[in-house]
């Protein structure tokens, strides 16, 4: 089906692979990436993606499909890094630098004692001209399982968001919807591999979404912005990389944020020129 | 009856209420008063548990509380929601409805139709548009009151409803809460003015991190139980402020 979408498109198929897995991407780190911002966690999302390293690693090394492996120590990252806060006065942020950096350094020496087959740099900073149909077909179905469960969950997720407080005070559990994010940031950021690698799959989840943002008064529009944003930006970020010669994951975070500059600036919620006057 | 026994709930490591024991009998209006840092949000975060305590069983009717949470609307002080939430008020007063909503229902045009109510009853029909943090506190108040009516709850738990509002709210609030009084609701509201106390409630709960006294406004609202709740010249102060009171 690519091929033939490929040769009707006239260009290569490794060229329309970059770009469907971009829009994948983009897609489900808009849905994925407007909670992690409106729950002030893009730190802790930094922190997990990073944290997947050594599930990577291992699951490369026992011959699993990788997002067992990364699903787990996502998982266990996120356990950790609230078990530290929670029982003992070391601030959240504190804690989440000690897990992040030191998943991560195990991470590296795993892959190092793995030895070849996997490259370090593909994982680290993607590789998006070689993006196996496989890989395109996981990708696709994270996607839709992401957005299945945001949809279902749509209404715990808005209010555990939106007001912790209340949500518990009628008693919502809500360090299940927290968890239940975290797991599934951990498989997006599987599925970003091979596209922006494990250092600026925080920028997919960040940018657009905190771009749309500027630009609406609903958390569903949020989501779908984000969405088109995000998935705008991948293509966008593709082209201009095959055209230049770019590195293509630097290039796709580049053309997002250039999209949330031009946000910050003009977007009447921002209210950028106002606010300037006012403060003189 | 909520009954609360041998309450105790620490803050950071020092005690922010010790040894509550108090029986609220339903269907009343009731403030809870004591001067700051007595534990007066302390005391309705601990009943909702929203709060961890070091010990203390919370009982309404003759279940444990946490089996009823979906029927006590909880309106919180405004500083502890998220104003910048990308959200409007009619999208924020029907949340309102979630709780008695099952797992993946969404709210349909039975819940539309209770928010559009609720928004008259408050009169914030013509905002609903509006994303929250463009109101004004009196708003926005009546926003919250509008999403706990939503909840359709027997119980209300209203932490400092009056504060940094308007007047034309705190009427409109005020008016409402009798009314539901009327219906037989049960509303608890943390209260930092002496001043409306015998106005607005029937019963006063007094706290300083311990129960000062409960009772009815006529007898348990005495410059006795305030003084020994704020401490004999801060007392005198509060009171002659008062009036009328004995």
């Amino acid at each position: 089906m690519i091929e033939s979408l490929a040769s009707l498109l006239n260009i290569p198929v490794y060229a329309l692979n970059a770009g469907l897995s971009a829009i994948i991407l983009g897609i489900v780190s808009g849905v994925l990436g407007s909670f992690i911002v409106l729950r002030r966690m893009s730190l802790m999302g930094d922190a997990l993606s990073h944290a997947v390293l050594p599930g990577v690693a291992l699951s490369y090394i026992l011959g699993i499909n990788m997002i067992i492996g990364a699903s787990l120590f996502g998982l266990l990252a996120a356990i950790l890094i609230q078990f530290i806060t929670n029982r003992s006065t070391i601030k959240s942020d504190t804690s989440i630098g000690i897990i992040l950096s030191s998943f991560f350094a195990l991470g590296i020496v795993l892959i190092t004692f793995a030895q070849s087959g996997l490259d370090l740099t593909h994982i680290l900073f993607g590789n998006i001209l070689a993006v196996p149909k496989s890989e395109l077909l996981q990708s696709f179905i994270i996607m839709l399982v992401v957005i299945a469960v945001v949809s279902l969950f749509y209404k715990e997720l808005l209010i555990s968001s939106f007001d912790p407080v209340v949500s518990k005070a009628y008693g919502l559990k809500t360090n299940f919807y927290h968890y239940l994010l975290m797991m599934l940031l951990s498989v997006v950021t599987v599925s970003s591999l091979s596209q922006v690698g494990i250092v600026l799959v925080i920028a997919m989840l960040v940018i657009p979404a905190a771009t749309s943002y500027l630009w609406t008064n609903k958390l569903l529009h949020m989501i779908v912005l984000a969405s088109f944003y995000g998935a705008f930006s991948g293509v966008a970020g593709v082209v201009v990389s095959f055209n230049y010669n770019l590195p293509t994951s630097g290039t796709i975070v580049l053309v997002g944020v250039t999209g949330f500059g031009i946000s910050f600036i003009v977007s009447p919620k921002n209210n950028f020129f106002r606010k300037g006057l006012r403060t003189r | 009856m909520i009954q609360v026994k041998n309450l105790n709930v620490d803050y950071f490591g020092n005690p922010a209420l010790e040894q509550v024991d108090i029986d609220i009998p339903l269907g009343y209006s009731i403030g809870i008063i004591g001067p700051n840092g007595a534990g007066k949000s302390t005391f309705i975060k601990s009943l909702l548990g929203i709060i961890k305590k070091r010990s203390g069983t919370i009982t309404v009717g003759n279940s444990d509380i946490a089996l009823c949470q979906k029927d006590i609307a909880y309106v919180p002080q405004k500083s502890d929601v998220d104003l910048t939430f990308p959200i409007t008020v009619r999208d924020t007063v029907l949340t309102g409805t979630y709780p008695k909503l099952k797992l993946f229902r969404r709210p349909g045009k039975k819940e539309k139709e209770l928010v559009e109510r609720c928004m008259e009853m408050v009169d914030i029909s013509d905002l609903a548009h509006k994303q929250i943090s463009n109101l004004s506190g009196g708003q926005l108040q009546r926003v919250f009151i509008a999403r706990a009516l939503a909840q359709q709850a027997n119980i209300f738990f209203l932490d400092e409803p009056f504060v940094g509002i308007d007047l034309v709210s705190e009427k409109i609030i005020v008016n409402l809460l009798k009314k539901l009084r009327e219906e037989g609701k049960t509303i608890l509201v943390v209260h930092h003015d002496l001043h409306e106390v015998e106005e607005y409630f029937d019963k006063v709960i007094i706290l300083n991190r311990k129960l000062i006294a409960f009772g009815d406004i006529s007898t348990t609202f005495s410059s006795q139980n305030i003084q020994s709740a704020y401490g004999s010249s801060l007392g005198n102060v509060q009171i002659k402020g008062l009036g009328g009171l004995v």
